[in-house]
């Protein structure tokens, strides 16, 4: 084990290299002036100024909420919808680490990076709309575990898999800090984390539907079920990929520098087989979706304007894009995968903005509305993580190679020598 | 809490944690000590003399209703944040009718089992009660409540949940809750629920022409401390009708027995699924490999 002392460079030379090498990064790289950081750098500051008066003076003075609405727009999309939206990175983990659809390995990296940004953004702006921040430690540290409480699962959830995920990602970060001993040790993490992520995704996917299981009475039959944990782990499988497509989509526009040629060659591929899985995963849900509406005894319901939105959201923005999907998978028409990925997406929003709050205390007197502040925040944790996203992007090694390519094109048996041909680190 | 439990405790939590990575199986045993108290409210005896808000609002420290107001009988009121509980004038077919409006402290309460922190809790005298230095103010007991009881003060900085906890102090020490003692028409009764519900049956079979036969709160929500009776029926006292007489616990009891079985079988297929998915030049290099060492 003495190897393992002998330091090809001394440690404290090695540490001031990364340090060196990261504070020469932090600088921004590209133009400043471009039309998103005009948006967003307002909006991001906005937004902070809003968050400084909610913590000042409590949510009442920038949100809607009420005591009969107590969950709004912060929880309704960024943590309901935005986590159903970061399920892509449990999906494509499995089909890539656990099925070994090498296919999809060039844009696996890119979704983990997402699905992580997604719960450290949307997850953590549970933080703004929890009225006592500071005893968020309670349901951690073991003074008082709930748990019996579903909250409590979804909780520790987040951040098992936010774990997880970060450690699936890190082999890119000891890449990009040139650190190769480091990223072999993390490399070989990743298939435990994988599998245990794919677990704990399966769960608090399916537990965000279940928070709203004791609210039987206040969310409107046509949307309350038994199934609803069901229902929200199925839809968000196509929800996840519909945001792989789109964030590849706009990703091959904007980071094309970035990108080695076989990535952009290999995408159109890609982006066919995960129109075919999300039509799969749409017709499994809708039949679930059918089997819930005539076992509950809903059709007297449709005649009212409550049936009217409820089939504008399962045959608008689920039966249309699902059809689209295997049309555009059949004819291989790259924009028809990609409208019907905009549109699954606008489904998914409004399935979860309707559970947790359009018809959330549907028959109360007063309706609940998002103040444009409770937007602004919102857009502001949007962009946030956009801005986090773009940085790393435009520094690690996500979109533009991935060693582990080049790993297993050399780590091949010689045919008839058995002998194992070995990849070699090129040297620094 | 000394050494040995506390460990236990943590060893018990940790176990807990990393077998069912936090989900729970005990969702519905949430049952009721025999000698859990409660109340019981007859309607017919209610003057509507708002007694019980003032002596509620002196008792918990808060704002002090004007009583005096008639005005307040024109529309229904909720609970607050400011008041724990409300008198309502109602029209019925037995004329007016008042009623008064607080925490039902559930035998099995949702808004506990919601809670992630126990800070809503279910205590052995029966009261339902909230403990501000554990909770974090997600108001997932709102979301949860059946009756829309728990208040939130989303206008302070440092929010708290408010709502009746049936003056548990009160209670404990042996006293009763100060609505119940300062009711000057008697138609509160403090007790044992089970003595509550025995001495409403008697109320109701000694003078069946005055009550409606019917408890509220002996099984809707699977049974609560507060109990009414009534000469009309529970709607036309503003009573919830639409909710359940099966425990709200229950419903996430599917789901969270659920989460031990995905846990402990997911990673093993998932792991199996990985194995059997190797591609056979792998399989040769890790053999190749092993041969060499």
């Amino acid at each position: 084990m003495n190897g393992a002392f002998v330091a090809e460079r001394p440690a404290t030379s090695e540490l001031k290299r990364v340090a060196r090498f990261v504070l020469g990064e932090l600088k921004p790289k590209g133009k400043l002036l471009t039309p998103f950081n005009v948006i967003s750098v307002p909006i991001i500051l906005l937004g902070a100024a809003l968050l400084v008066v909610r913590f000042a003076k409590g949510l009442g003075s920038i949100t809607n909420l009420s005591q009969d609405v107590p969950w709004g727009l912060w929880i309704g999309f960024d943590v309901v919808t935005g986590v159903a939206f970061a399920g892509g990175a449990y999906v494509l983990t499995f089909m890539v680490y656990v099925l070994r659809l090498e296919t999809y390995r060039p844009i696996v990296r890119a979704t983990v990076l997402n699905g992580l940004l997604a719960y450290m953004f949307y997850a953590g702006a549970l933080l703004l709309d929890l009225g006592r921040p500071w005893n968020v430690v309670n349901p951690v540290i073991g003074n008082s575990f709930g748990v019996s409480s579903v909250l409590f699962l979804v909780a520790w959830h987040f951040m098992l898999y936010m774990i997880a995920e970060a450690i699936e990602f890190s082999p890119a970060v000891a890449e990009w800090l040139g650190l190769d001993r480091l990223r072999t040790v993390l490399k070989v993490m990743t298939l435990g984390a994988v599998i245990f992520g794919i677990t704990l995704s399966t769960l608090h996917q399916s537990g965000l539907g279940a928070l709203y299981l004791m609210a039987a009475e206040k969310i409107h039959p046509l949307w309350y079920s038994e199934f609803i944990p069901v229902l929200f782990l199925v839809s968000s499988v196509f929800a996840g990929l519909s945001m792989v497509v789109l964030e590849g989509t706009i990703s091959h526009r904007v980071f094309a520098h970035r990108m080695r040629a076989g990535v952009k060659a290999s995408h159109d591929g890609i982006l066919m087989g995960l129109g075919r899985i999300c039509a799969g995963a749409m017709f499994v849900y809708l039949f679930l979706k059918c089997l819930v509406f005539v076992h509950d005894g809903h059709a007297a319901w449709i005649g009212t304007s409550w049936g009217t939105w409820y089939l504008t959201e399962v045959v608008g923005f689920v039966l249309v894009p699902c059809v689209l999907f295997t049309w555009a998978v059949r004819r291989r028409n790259l924009l028809g995968i990609r409208v019907a990925s905009i549109l699954t997406l606008l489904g998914i929003l409004l399935n979860r903005l309707n559970i947790s709050v359009i018809a959330f205390k549907w028959d109360a007197p007063v309706r609940y509305y998002p103040t444009w502040m409770e937007i602004a925040v919102t857009l502001a944790v949007v962009f946030s993580e956009i801005w986090v996203f773009r940085w790393i992007i435009n520094r690690m090694p996500v979109l533009d190679r991935d060693r582990t390519d080049v790993e297993d094109e050399h780590r091949r048996p010689v045919p008839g020598t058995g002998e194992v041909k070995e990849w070699r680190a090129p040297a620094a | 809490m000394n050494r040995r439990r506390f460990l236990n405790a943590l060893g018990v939590a940790g176990a807990t944690a990393v077998v069912t990575g936090g989900g729970e199986v005990e969702a519905s045993t949430v049952v009721a000590p025999p000698n859990a108290c409660g109340v019981l409210v007859d309607t017919t005896l209610c003057a509507g003399c708002r007694n019980c808000e003032v002596v509620c609002a002196e008792t918990n420290g808060l704002q002090i209703p004007d009583i005096d107001d008639e005005s307040v009988f024109e529309a229904e009121r909720a609970t607050s944040e400011t008041q724990w509980t409300v008198v309502n004038r109602y029209e019925t077919d037995a004329g007016e009718v008042f009623r008064k409006t607080q925490c039902m402290h559930c035998i099995q309460p949702a808004c506990a089992s919601a809670c992630l922190t126990k800070a809503m809790l279910k205590t052995d005298e029966g009261p339902v009660i909230w403990r501000e230095d554990k909770c974090m103010g997600c108001r997932y007991c709102m979301i949860s409540c059946p009756f829309d009881v728990p208040k939130f003060e989303y206008h302070s900085a440092v929010p708290k949940i408010q709502k009746c906890v049936m003056c548990w102090d009160r209670i404990r020490e042996g006293g009763q809750p100060a609505c119940v003692e300062n009711c000057p028409g008697e138609a509160l009764t403090f007790g044992k629920r089970t003595e509550l519900i025995r001495e409403a049956r008697r109320r109701i079979h000694t003078a069946p022409e005055d009550y409606h036969d019917h408890i509220y709160g002996e099984h809707e929500a699977a049974g609560s401390g507060f109990l009414y009776i009534g000469a009309v029926p529970p709607e036309q006292l503003g009573l919830r009708t639409n909710v359940r007489t099966d425990s709200y616990p229950e419903l996430t009891k599917g789901f969270l027995y659920s989460v031990p079985v995905i846990l402990t079988l997911w990673p093993a297929l998932l792991l199996a699924l990985s194995r059997a998915t190797r591609k056979q030049e792998e399989i040769a290099v890790r053999q190749i490999e092993g041969g060499e060492r």
